[in-house]
This record gives C-alpha cells, sequence and structure tokens, in this order.
C-alpha cells in the first residue's frame, strides 16, 4: 500500500525519473484490487495475467528509454467504465446482453491513454447501459461505497468511484448522460469532471442518449483530472460531434489567477429536497471561495424545476432507438427458443435487458411513436433551449456556477430500487448542464455527521474546463480533505 | 396518463420486448407514473421557441471522400451468436 495511494501525477514524475517499473505499480494495484474485490464489486472484469504481462514489456521497453523520451503514462495501470471499448477484454455494459461480447477495436480515448504507455487492468462496474443512479442495475450486482458498505457508491459509474475512493483504481474514465460521473464522484468523495459535450470523441462508448453522453476522468485529485483530460481530449474523424477546437493545457490552467473571478449560486439549487448537511458544507466551501478572491452572486436559472422531467423524455428516447441494435443478431446474445424472427428479437431482448432498461426503451418508444412525438419529445426539446438560455444569461455577468452535486450523501442498498421516479431525482442538480452541454466538476468539499463525503459541483462555459480547474484546484488545497476512507 | 394494459403491450411489442402478465402490470403502472411526472412540461408556454437538438454549433462534419479499409470479416462477426464468417445467420424471414 504504498504506490497506489500515490496520485496518478506524482506515480507519472516517479516514472519518468525510473525510480519504480511499471510490473511494480502494476502488481502492487493487482493485489489491492483481489484484496478488495469481494467487499467492493467494483469490478466486473480484472485482466490480471494479461496486464502482468504487458507491465513487464514494458519494464524492459523502460530500460531503453532516456528519460525525456518516456511518455507521461507510461507504465500506469488504468481502470475503465465497462461501457468503453478495450480491444480484446470483455465490454459488458453491466447487462446480460452483452455479458460475453469482446470489444474488437479500441474507443478513441483508449488509444489515446495506450499511446501515452497507460495499461488497462480491468473494467469497472455500473447500472445497467449506464442507466441509473447507484450501480443497483448492474447484471453483475451492486458496488458497495467503500465509506460504507451498507449504502450505494452512486451511479452510472459507481464501480470506478468506489475504486478510485478505495485505491483499488489509480483513476479511471467514466461516462456522464445526466450526472453519472458526478454523483458517484460525490457520494465517494472524489474527483470527477463531466467535460463539455464535444470535448472528448465518443468514438467506441456504448451510446445511451447520443446528444447528452460525454466521456469524462474519475480521479483522486483535480491535477490528476486535468492531467487525463489533456490526454483524451481533441476532434476525432470517427465522431462528428467532437469539437473542432485547440486543447489548451489544462496543468497549466490549475495555476490560473482566481481572485476576481465571479461566481453564480442559483438560488434554485438551494431549495427543496436538499438534505440540509450538504447545504451546509457545500456554503462552507462558498465561503471558502470567497476568502480565495471570489465574488459570489445569487443568480437564477428559472427553468431548473424543469429539468429532470426534460430529460426523462430525451434521454430514453434516445436510448430506445441506441438499443435497438440489440436484436441477437451482431451482439452475443440470442434467446435459445424462438418461433420466428420478431420472436426471436422479442425474447433475445426480455431475457438480455433488465427492468431498468426495458422501462427506459419504452418510455422512449412510446414518446416517439406517431400521434406522441410533438407533446413529449418535442416539447421537451423546446424546454431545454429555454435551460440553454438559462444558462447562456447567466454567463453574460458571472464565470462559473456553484451547486452542489447531489441533494443527499450515499444513499441505503435498496433504499430507492422500487420508486424510479425517486431515483431520477437524485440526479436533480446535476442533468441541466447535460441538456445545455456544459462542463461540470464534482469534487468533495466536505464530510455530513455520519462521516459520508458531500460534494460540491462548478459548472462552467462552454468549453471552458480550465477555469473550473483552476477554482476546484485552489479550494482542494484550502479544503485539504483527507478523502482515502477506511474501510 | 394512465395507460391501459393493452397500451402497455402494444409499447412493447413496438419496443421488440416480450412481456409476462405480471411484468405488464408492472410497467403498467411505472410508465404511467414516469408519463405524468413529466406532464409538468405542459405547464411551460414554448409557443415560438426552437427545440434545440444539439447544443454544440457545428454542422456538415465532412471528410475527404478516400477508400480506405474497412472492418475486417474477423472482427465483424466475432461477437455474432450464429455466423458462418461473412454472413450474420438469422431465422428464415421469408416463406416459400
Amino acid at each position: 500500500m504504498e504506490l497506489i495511494t500515490k496520485s496518478l501525477k506524482e506515480l507519472s514524475s516517479l516514472m519518468s525519473k525510473k525510480e519504480i517499473r511499471p510490473s511494480e505499480i502494476t502488481e502492487e494495484l493487482l493485489s489491492r484490487i483481489e484484496n478488495t474485490k469481494d467487499k467492493l464489486n467494483a469490478y466486473i472484469t480484472v485482466e490480471k495475467e494479461k496486464s502482468i504481462e504487458a507491465a513487464k514489456l514494458k519494464d524492459k521497453e523502460l530500460e531503453k528509454l532516456s528519460e525525456t523520451e518516456i511518455p507521461d503514462l507510461f507504465g500506469i495501470p488504468l481502470s475503465i467504465k465497462d461501457n468503453i471499448l478495450v480491444e480484446g477484454q470483455k465490454m459488458t455494459c453491466a447487462s446480460k446482453m452483452l455479458k460475453d461480447f469482446v470489444a474488437p477495436y479500441d474507443a478513441t480515448v483508449i488509444k489515446k491513454l495506450r499511446e501515452k504507455g497507460a495499461i488497462f487492468v480491468g473494467k469497472n462496474n455500473l447500472d445497467e447501459f449506464a442507466m441509473g443512479s447507484s450501480t443497483e442495475t448492474s447484471f453483475f450486482g451492486v458496488t458497495k461505497n467503500p465509506w460504507d458498505l451498507e449504502r450505494v457508491p452512486g451511479g452510472s459509474s459507481g464501480g470506478s468511484a468506489a475504486a478510485v475512493a478505495a485505491r483499488s483504481a489509480i483513476a479511471s474514465l467514466g461516462s456522464d448522460t445526466g450526472g453519472s460521473i458526478r454523483q458517484p464522484c460525490s457520494l465517494c468523495g472524489v474527483v470527477g469532471m463531466k467535460p463539455t459535450y464535444g470535448r472528448i470523441s465518443r468514438y467506441g462508448l456504448t451510446a445511451f442518449a447520443s446528444s447528452l453522453d460525454q466521456i469524462g476522468p474519475i480521479t483522486k485529485n483535480i491535477e490528476d483530472n486535468a492531467f487525463l483530460l489533456n490526454v483524451i481530449s481533441g476532434l476525432d474523424s470517427k465522431d462528428a460531434t467532437s469539437a473542432k477546437l485547440p486543447i489548451p493545457n489544462y496543468l497549466e490552467a490549475l495555476n490560473n489567477d482566481i481572485r476576481g473571478l465571479k461566481a453564480g449560486l442559483p438560488k434554485e439549487y438551494f431549495v427543496e429536497g436538499i438534505d440540509s448537511e450538504v447545504k451546509e458544507e457545500v456554503m462552507e466551501a462558498v465561503k471558502t471561495l470567497e476568502s480565495l478572491g471570489v465574488e459570489i452572486e445569487e443568480i437564477s436559472l428559472p427553468h431548473t424545476s424543469y429539468a429532470v422531467e426534460t430529460y426523462y423524455i430525451i434521454a430514453p428516447a434516445e436510448a430506445s432507438s441506441n438499443l435497438g441494435r440489440f436484436d441477437g443478431v451482431r451482439y452475443t446474445y440470442r434467446a435459445k427458443e424462438y418461433q420466428d424472427l420478431i420472436d426471436m428479437y422479442c425474447k433475445t431482448r426480455a431475457e438480455g435487458f433488465g427492468n431498468e432498461v426495458k422501462r427506459r426503451i419504452m418510455i422512449g418508444t412510446y414518446t416517439l411513436s406517431a400521434g406522441y412525438y410533438d407533446a413529449y419529445y418535442l416539447k421537451a426539446q423546446k424546454v431545454r433551449t429555454l435551460i440553454y438560455q438559462d444558462f447562456q444569461k447567466a454567463f453574460e455577468k458571472i464565470d462559473f456556477i456553484v451547486t452542489p452535486v447531489a441533494p443527499t450523501t450515499a444513499f441505503k442498498i435498496g433504499e430507492k430500487t422500487d420508486d424510479p421516479i425517486k431515483m431520477y431525482l437524485s440526479d436533480i442538480f446535476t442533468i441541466a448542464l447535460n441538456l445545455a452541454g456544459l462542463p461540470g466538476l464534482s469534487m468533495p468539499c466536505g464530510f455530513d455527521s455520519k462521516g459520508l463525503p458531500v460534494g460540491i459541483q462548478l459548472i462552467g462555459k462552454a468549453f471552458d474546463e480550465e477555469t473550473l480547474y483552476a477554482v476546484g484546484y485552489k479550494l482542494e488545497k484550502e479544503l485539504n480533505i483527507n478523502n482515502f476512507p477506511k474501510f | 396518463m394512465k395507460l391501459s394494459k393493452e397500451q402497455v403491450k402494444h409499447i412493447a411489442l413496438l419496443s421488440r420486448l416480450s412481456l409476462t402478465e405480471d411484468k405488464v402490470e408492472m410497467f403498467q403502472e411505472q410508465l404511467s407514473d414516469i408519463l405524468t411526472f413529466v406532464e409538468k412540461l405542459s405547464e411551460l408556454d414554448t409557443k415560438g421557441i426552437d427545440p434545440k437538438f444539439q447544443i454544440i454549433p457545428q454542422e456538415n462534419v465532412l471528410r475527404k471522400d478516400i477508400s480506405g479499409m474497412s472492418f475486417p470479416y474477423e472482427k465483424t462477426f466475432m461477437n455474432a451468436p450464429e455466423t458462418n464468417g461473412k454472413h450474420f445467420i438469422v431465422p428464415k424471414v421469408v416463406k416459400k
């Protein structure tokens, strides 16, 4: 337990001076994963032999490289949410439908990390097809929160967040459609960024809601997060929605001056449904921001209370279309017995998908069907414009927005599973910015009286992740939170 | 918005999902709840508001039309439940 408690950046710097070897860190991490996996269930697949083999090859390679030639992530083991393709490894999306699916190619983000020398040790648990806020809809069982094993880690990137918190991952990649990076990071006390829509290529990420999905880093601290975002960002010819914009140096941005920046506190985010201890911790952090020279002012985002409803029309509609491909013909699972083609489709999908996925497919199918499209889908896209305009207007006079990440700290396993709407409301503070395409940073800002982590969310202008990192970096230093659970 | 059992069965067929009778009941209740929940949007006047299908102002992303290697057979079919190596095999669709 020496190397794995270090940050990604520290490990990278030790590697660049040849003070550690790839096999040393990889073997230490694999034994940590082994020792914690029964308690946490944060991994669906662990690639033990392959990773050790890759690390040993890198040991030899390292000897031949001069210090200046060593790539940034050389020999560093990473884990990846199991809805992103890593060639040759299983990719299950935590679904029975894909339990035997093997990735035929690398996602663009994986290709970029691989070029920098990273090793891929395993795939993290998630809600089935990333649909959920607790990792409870996984076909492979719930991931536990390392701060309290009776509680959920949040979701859908719950496996990634729990693993990073428990130091059974150095860093991980997640995906965020309505809060799936930020909410689990908040519940597990780690750092997660949902970058601006288009910042990162989605090629090789299993599509859930294509106009909302975005990949992002989940890390122990802000610096690691900026470090990874530098590597995975950028235009990709394989994703027409990736942005044709230069990639800023996010590590340099950490040192940007934040004095005089204006932060908005949206009054709609501090009203009903929010736990009083969460509110208190977030407001304490806001005071800390003030002490760092940030000017705070109250703002209004008047359509906030329509965001969850809007999302639960748009996301299921897009999902019902995206998940149409799982038809028993191309993607491993096919029902054993059926009468004809239609019956084969219906049985394969009934057997392969869990209840939450079925719910969303059916809601989406209904809202897109003839006669209902205008009333639901088109209406929701119009409300999306209003939500977008709220943010545009706010950003005319402020530089970033501060809110809680989630209305409560980690809740008990099973507490919300029977009530889909109650579960949907746990994303009440994260959903709006997916609809508006904006970047959001989730970072720990304190603990409640049960000792569970509380997170704060910084929302930025489109493609201004730099300001969020600069503010987050200083806030992190000032708050000095120990986010390593004793479990 | 309350869905009937027949509506749920129809949506399930459109969704290509076979449902047992108890699942029909469960989804009837849950889907109705969700549709009632999202009805809140009808409170808002959206006359004259354009829908926002895409957030980032970027359109007509083109590339040069140059031929290249496509995905090889072995990778294309490696996850197929039934294949002869060059085709996906499906249940018989046309009657003789």
